[in-house]
C-alpha cells in the first residue's frame, strides 16, 4: 500500500500550529544572540501583553539547560559505566556535585562564558542555561549509568551474536533499555529546574546586574516597581508555561517510553497522551515519525564505530604500571584542585572566616531541618489519608507534583508583604519560604507510598483491631519509610539550594536578611567577592555531603533491607 | 533423512583443551572449566547435561566466541574462533527479547545488523515467522505474549539467520512441561524433516529427559572444576517414545552417571569451601519423607523425581544434602533412607533440632566450624564476613554468599547458632547447646 501524502483533516489543524511554533522558536533564538557589551542593560517592560515573549526565552533557555543535561548525561553516563577505572572517579564526583548549591555556580561562570562570547548575549545566556544545566544533568547522568550497568546480560550477548557493533548496541540496546528511567528522570529535573530558570536570569556580572528578559527577569522588575499586579501576571504566565511543557513534551514522551519498560507484563493502566495520539492520526504526523524513524535507524546501523566506542581505546585491563600512574595522576589533581581552593579562600579571608561560614552553615542547617521536620508532621497524616483513598489520591497527585514543579520564588514578594505588616522577625518567618516549593516532595512520595500499602496489610491490621497510634508504628510508618526517605532527601536538596533565594527576599526597597549561609553567599555574589561565594558553597556542599552520608544514606540503607515490602 | 544423524560429517565446533577461571574477589583465580574437549559435527546434536553452576552456559557462550577462553583453542569448521560467530546463533532461557520492538522488529533484528535490504528483510522475517507458527502475531510485543510464545519468538530470531549452528541454552527450562514438549517436538520436526538450514545443534540442559529426548549425543560435565566426565550416546530414532523400555534405560544410565559425579566433586574440595547446595529445611523434610514410605524405604530416582514432580536440578541438591547429614543414601541410580535419616524423620519438632544439630556439625564442616570460633570468641559474637572471606579464597563472591546463607538457615533451624541479618553478627545468644557438641 502506497502512503497517502494528501493532508487529512487533523493536519489542518496540526499543520500551521507546527509551523508557528517553528517560527517562534526561531524568533527566540535569533534573540540570544544579539550584539551585548558588559554594563548593557536591558529594558524590561511590565506591560502583560509582554509576558509570552519572556516566557517564550525562560522556555527556550529551559530547552538549552536540557540539551547541555543530555549530552553531558551520554557522555558521562556511558563513560562512568564502560570503563572501570573512570567508574571509581566519575560516580563519587557525581555524588559531589549533586552537593553543591546552584545558584552559587552563576557568579563564577558568567565571566568564563562572556569571554567565550565577546560581544555577545549568548555569553550570558550560556550562563544562565548551565546554571539550569547543573540543577539537572547530575541525576539524570546517574540514572542513564545505572540502565547500562543493569542491561539484561543476555540481551548484550544476543546483540553481540547478531554482529552489532558496539556503536549499534549502545544505541538499539543500552539507550533503549535506559529510556523510561531517563524520561522519569529528565521529567523531576525540569519540575526542579523551573525553580533554578527564574532565579538564574538576574545574573551579577562583576558589579553590575544583567536581568535577561524572561519570566525571573519580569518578577525582578516586579519586586523593584512594587508591582502586585504584575506578579500575578506572571504567576499565571508561569502556570501556563508549566502545564505547556507538561501536556506537549511530558505527557507525550511519557506514554511513548512505556514500551521500552523492560518487564514482561503489562500494567492495567497505562499512560495516555492526547497530544500522542493526535500526532499519530496526522498524516504529517505518520510520515515525519516514518522518516525520522528511518533516519535515525539508517544513521545508526552504519557499521562505523566512533573512535571513544572502539574497543582498543577503552582497555579493559591496563597493566599495573598504567594503573599506578593513573592513581597518581588522580591524585595529583585531586590535590592541586584542593591547594587553589586552600588559596583562593582560606589564604585570602584566614580560618576566621572559615569558621564564621561554619557557624552560618550550622543555622541554615537547624532551619533546614526544622522546616523538614515541620512540613513531615503536617503532610505525613495527609498523605496517608490521601493515599488509602485510590480516587483521591489519583486526584491529589497530579496537584502535588504540578506544586513541586512551581518556582516558589515567585511568591516570595507576598511573604514579604505579610511579614512587613505584622512586623514579624526576619530571621524566623523568611525560612518557611525555603521549603514551600520544596515540601511537596514528602506529599507525593507520602501519597505513593501509602497507596502502595498491600490490601491484606490493612486488612490484618483491621482483623486484629490494631488501634490508632499502634497501627501508625507497626504499619504505616514502617511500610512509608522506604518513600518517605525518598523524599526527604529530595526535599532537603531542594531547602538547602533555595536557602541562597531564601534568606534575602526584597519587595521594592525592603531587604529582609535572615542570618544564614545562603544569605552569605547571596551577598556576596551581589557584591561581587568571588572568595567569600567560593568559601561559601565550599562549605555548604560540605554540609550537604555530610548530612547525606551521616543521615540520609544510612536512613535509605535501612528502609532498604528492613521495610521494603516488595 | 540421510546425513542428519551419521558420523563423521564435517566437523563444525570443536573445543580443544578449553579451561576457564575467574578471579574471587580475595584475587585468587578460580578455575569453572578444566580441559574441556568437545565436538559438533555436521547433522548432530549435541547436548551438554549438567547440574546449574556446573559452568555448562559458560561452555556454549565460548563455543561461539561471547567468551574467551583461558587456554585451549575453540574451532568452528577449522578456523579459530577470536569473536563472536555470526553465523551462529542462540536461543536463550531468558528468551533475550528486546521488549520494546515487536515480534518482526525482533526477528528482523539479526538481518538488520547483517545489513540486509529492507524488502529482503521483511520477506525471510515474514517466511520464518509462517516457519515457526507464530503469524497472526508479527505486530504484537513480547509482554503480550505467553511464555511459550515468546520462546517460539526466541527460536525464530534464532533461525532466521540461517545459522550454521544453533545454540540452545536451557531453552526450554523456562516453560510449562506442556509447552516445553510441544516446542521441542516442533524443533526436531523441523530438524528432522530438513527444514531449516542449519548444520548441527549444541544445547546445553540440566533435564535428563529432555536431552534424552533431543540428543544424538550427550556429555556429561561434572566436578569442581567441570570437565566431560562422561560422553552417552542416543542411538533412538525421531521420533522418539518416552514410555519405551529403551529410552527409560537410558534416562536411568544418566541418573547413575550423574549422581557418581556428584560424590566425586564433593570429595575433592578443600572441606570448608564444598559447593553447599541451597536446601531449605521443609523440602529436605518432604523429600525423606517420601522415600521413607515408599517400599524397603528405596527408590529409583527416576521415579521419584516424577513422583514428587522435580527436576533433576531440583532434586539432586536436596538428595546431596541429606546424602551429606547420613539420612540418606545414593547407589546406582537409587535413594534409599537410612536409620538415621528414620530418626529424624519420626522424631517430634524438639528431638529432630536435636538430631539436625548433632548430624549438621559432623556432615558439614563450614557449620562445625563456625560453632567452634564462636566457641572460643569471648562473647561468642563473630562478624559473617569473617566466614565469607574464608569462603572468598575458593568461591566466588555471590557462591560464598549462597554458601553462607544456607549453612546458617541449617545453623539456625538446629539452634547452634543465631544470626542477626541487620548487622550480619552470628552469636551464640539465644540458642540452646546442642546435645551433641562438637568436642575437638
Amino acid at each position: 500500500m502506497r502512503p497517502r501524502l494528501q493532508p487529512n483533516r487533523w493536519d489542518l489543524v496540526t499543520i500551521p500550529l507546527v509551523l508557528g511554533l517553528l517560527g517562534a522558536l526561531a524568533w527566540g533564538m535569533r534573540q540570544m544572540t544579539v550584539p551585548f557589551q558588559p554594563g548593557d542593560t536591558f529594558h524590561l517592560s511590565l506591560d502583560p501583553w509582554h509576558l509570552p515573549e519572556y516566557a517564550l526565552r525562560t522556555v527556550l533557555r529551559m530547552a538549552g539547560g536540557l540539551v547541555m543535561s543530555f549530552v553531558f548525561t551520554f557522555t558521562y553516563g556511558a563513560l562512568a559505566a564502560k570503563s572501570a577505572r573512570a567508574e571509581r572517579i566519575l560516580v563519587p564526583a557525581l555524588d559531589v556535585l549533586q552537593s553543591v548549591p546552584i545558584l552559587g555556580f552563576l557568579a563564577i561562570t558568567v565571566t568564563g562564558f562572556m569571554a567565550m562570547f565577546p560581544g555577545n548575549l549568548l555569553g550570558v545566556e550560556m550562563a544562565s542555561m548551565f546554571a539550569i544545566f547543573t540543577s539537572q544533568a547530575w541525576n539524570m547522568a546517574f540514572s542513564f549509568y545505572q540502565s547500562l550497568k543493569m542491561v539484561p546480560r543476555d540481551l548484550t550477548q544476543a546483540a553481540n551474536l547478531f554482529g552489532l557493533s558496539p556503536w549499534q548496541r549502545f544505541w538499539r540496546l543500552e539507550v533503549p533499555f535506559s529510556i523510561p528511567g531517563l524520561v522519569w528522570n529528565t521529567m523531576m529535573s525540569v519540575s526542579g529546574g523551573w525553580f533554578f530558570v527564574v532565579a538564574s536570569e538576574a545574573i551579577a556580572v562583576g558589579t553590575t546586574q544583567v536581568n535577561l528578559p524572561g519570566i525571573g527577569s519580569y518578577v525582578a522588575e516586579a519586586i523593584a516597581q512594587r508591582d502586585l499586579a504584575a506578579i500575578g501576571y506572571a504567576l499565571l504566565a508561569m502556570l501556563v508555561v508549566i502545564l505547556a511543557y507538561d501536556q506537549v513534551l511530558f505527557r507525550p514522551l511519557v506514554a511513548w517510553s512505556q514500551k521500552f519498560k523492560f518487564e514482561m507484563v503489562t500494567e492495567e493502566d497505562e499512560a495516555g497522551s492526547w497530544l500522542l495520539d493526535w500526532m499519530r492520526r496526522t498524516r504529517l504526523g505518520q510520515q515525519a515519525f516514518g522518516a525520522a524513524g528511518r533516519i535515525v535507524r539508517r544513521a545508526l546501523f552504519r557499521p562505523a564505530t566512533p573512535p571513544l566506542m572502539r574497543r582498543g581505546l577503552l582497555p579493559r585491563r591496563l597493566s599495573p604500571r598504567v594503573g599506578r600512574v593513573f592513581v597518581v595522576l588522580v591524585a595529583g589533581v585531586g590535590l592541586a584542585g584542593t591547594w587553589v581552593l586552600y588559596s583562593f579562600t582560606v589564604a585570602h579571608l584566614g580560618w576566621g572566616e572559615v569558621g564564621y561560614c561554619l557557624w552560618l552553615g550550622f543555622l541554615t542547617l537547624v532551619r533546614v531541618a526544622v522546616l523538614i521536620a515541620i512540613a513531615s508532621v503536617i503532610w505525613i497524616p495527609i498523605g496517608v489519608h490521601v493515599g488509602l483513598r485510590p480516587r483521591l489520591a489519583s486526584r491529589v497527585q497530579p496537584l502535588a507534583q504540578f506544586l513541586a514543579a512551581f518556582p516558589a520564588n515567585l511568591f516570595f514578594p507576598i511573604a514579604v508583604l505579610a511579614i512587613q505588616r505584622w512586623d514579624l522577625s526576619p530571621e524566623v518567618f523568611t525560612a518557611p519560604l525555603m521549603v514551600l516549593g520544596t515540601q511537596w516532595y514528602v506529599l507525593f512520595n507520602v501519597v505513593a507510598g501509602a497507596s502502595a500499602l498491600p490490601g491484606d496489610l490493612k486488612e490484618v491490621a483491621r482483623s486484629m483491631g490494631l488501634r490508632r497510634a499502634l497501627a501508625w508504628k507497626r504499619l504505616y510508618l514502617p511500610a512509608l519509610l522506604p518513600y518517605l526517605t525518598t523524599g526527604w532527601i529530595t526535599a532537603s536538596g531542594g531547602t538547602w539550594n533555595a536557602s541562597i533565594v531564601a534568606e534575602v527576599v526584597s519587595w521594592g526597597e525592603t531587604h529582609l536578611v535572615a542570618t544564614g549561609l545562603g544569605s552569605y553567599i547571596a551577598r556576596y555574589t551581589e557584591e561581587g567577592d568571588l572568595h567569600r561565594v567560593v568559601l561559601g558553597i565550599v562549605v555548604m556542599s560540605l554540609y550537604v555531603v555530610t548530612v547525606e552520608r551521616l543521615v540520609w544514606r544510612r536512613l535509605g540503607a535501612l528502609a532498604e533491607n528492613r521495610f521494603r515490602l516488595d | 533423512m540421510e546425513g542428519r544423524s551419521g558420523n563423521g560429517g564435517v566437523e563444525l565446533v570443536r573445543l580443544r583443551d578449553v579451561s576457564k577461571s575467574y578471579r574471587t574477589p580475595s584475587g585468587v583465580s578460580h578455575l569453572v572449566l578444566e580441559s574441556v574437549n568437545l565436538w559438533l559435527r555436521e547433522g548432530e546434536i549435541v547436548a551438554i547435561l549438567g547440574r546449574s553452576g556446573s559452568g555448562k552456559s559458560t561452555l556454549l557462550r565460548i563455543a561461539c566466541g561471547l567468551v574467551a577462553p583461558d587456554r585451549g583453542e575453540v574451532l568452528y569448521r577449522g578456523e579459530p574462533v577470536t569473536g563472536p560467530v555470526t553465523r551462529m546463533a542462540m536461543v536463550f532461557q531468558s528468551f533475550a527479547l528486546f521488549p520494546w520492538l515487536t515480534v518482526l522488529g525482533n526477528v528482523e533484528m539479526g538481518l538488520e545488523a547483517r545489513g540486509v535490504p529492507e524488502q529482503e528483510r521483511r520477506r525471510r522475517a515474514l517466511a520464518a515467522i509462517d516457519m515457526i507458527g507464530l503469524d497472526g502475531f508479527e505486530s504484537a510485543y513480547p509482554k503480550e505474549l505467553s511464555s511459550g510464545m515468546r520462546q517460539r519468538v526466541g527460536i525464530t530470531r534464532a533461525l532466521v539467520v540461517e545459522p550454521d549452528v544453533l545454540l540452545m541454552d536451557e531453552a526450554f527450562s523456562g516453560l510449562d512441561v506442556l509447552t516445553a514438549e510441544t516446542l521441542r517436538a516442533d524443533l526436531l520436526d523441523l530438524w528432522t524433516e530438513g527444514r531449516m538450514p542449519t548444520r548441527g545443534i549444541l544445547m546445553v540442559s540440566h533435564s535428563i529427559e529432555e536431552v534424552v529426548s533431543m540428543a544424538d549425543r550427550v556429555l556429561v560435565l561434572s566436578g569442581e572444576p567441570a570437565r566431560v566426565g562422561a560422553e552417552v550416546r542416543i542411538p533412538l530414532r525421531h521420533p522418539r517414545d518416552v514410555e519405551a523400555p529403551e529410552f527409560k534405560v537410558l534416562v536411568e544410565e544418566l541418573y547413575q552417571v550423574l549422581t557418581r559425579r556428584t560424590r566425586e566433586s564433593v570429595a575433592q574440595r578443600s572441606p570448608l569451601a564444598i559447593r553447599l547446595p541451597t536446601a531449605p529445611i521443609n523440602q529436605l523434610l518432604g523429600l525423606l519423607d517420601a522415600i521413607g514410605t515408599e517400599e524397603k524405604g528405596r527408590v529409583d530416582l527416576p521415579v521419584l523425581a516424577e513422583e514428587m514432580g522435580l527436576e533433576v536440578d531440583d532434586l539432586f541438591p536436596l538428595l546431596e544434602v541429606l546424602e551429606l547429614l547420613g539420612f540418606v543414601k545414593v547407589e546406582k541410580g537409587d535413594a534409599e533412607i537410612t536409620p538415621e535419616g528414620r530418626a529424624w524423620l519420626d522424631a517430634d519438632i524438639l528431638e529432630r533440632k536435636a538430631i539436625f544439630a548433632d548430624h549438621l556439625t559432623r556432615g558439614v564442616p563450614l557449620a562445625g566450624h563456625i560453632r567452634r570460633v564462636l566457641d572460643g570468641r569471648p562473647g561468642n559474637r563473630a562478624h559473617e564476613d569473617r566466614f565469607l572471606a574464608e569462603l572468598e579464597k575458593h568461591l566466588s563472591e555471590d557462591e560464598a554468599r549462597r554458601v553462607l546463607d544456607a549453612v546458617i538457615e541449617w545453623g539456625r533451624y538446629a539452634e547452634l547458632f543465631a544470626y542477626d541479618d541487620a548487622s550480619g553478627m552470628l552469636s551464640l545468644e539465644n540458642p540452646v547447646a546442642p546435645n551433641a557438641a562438637p568436642d575437638e
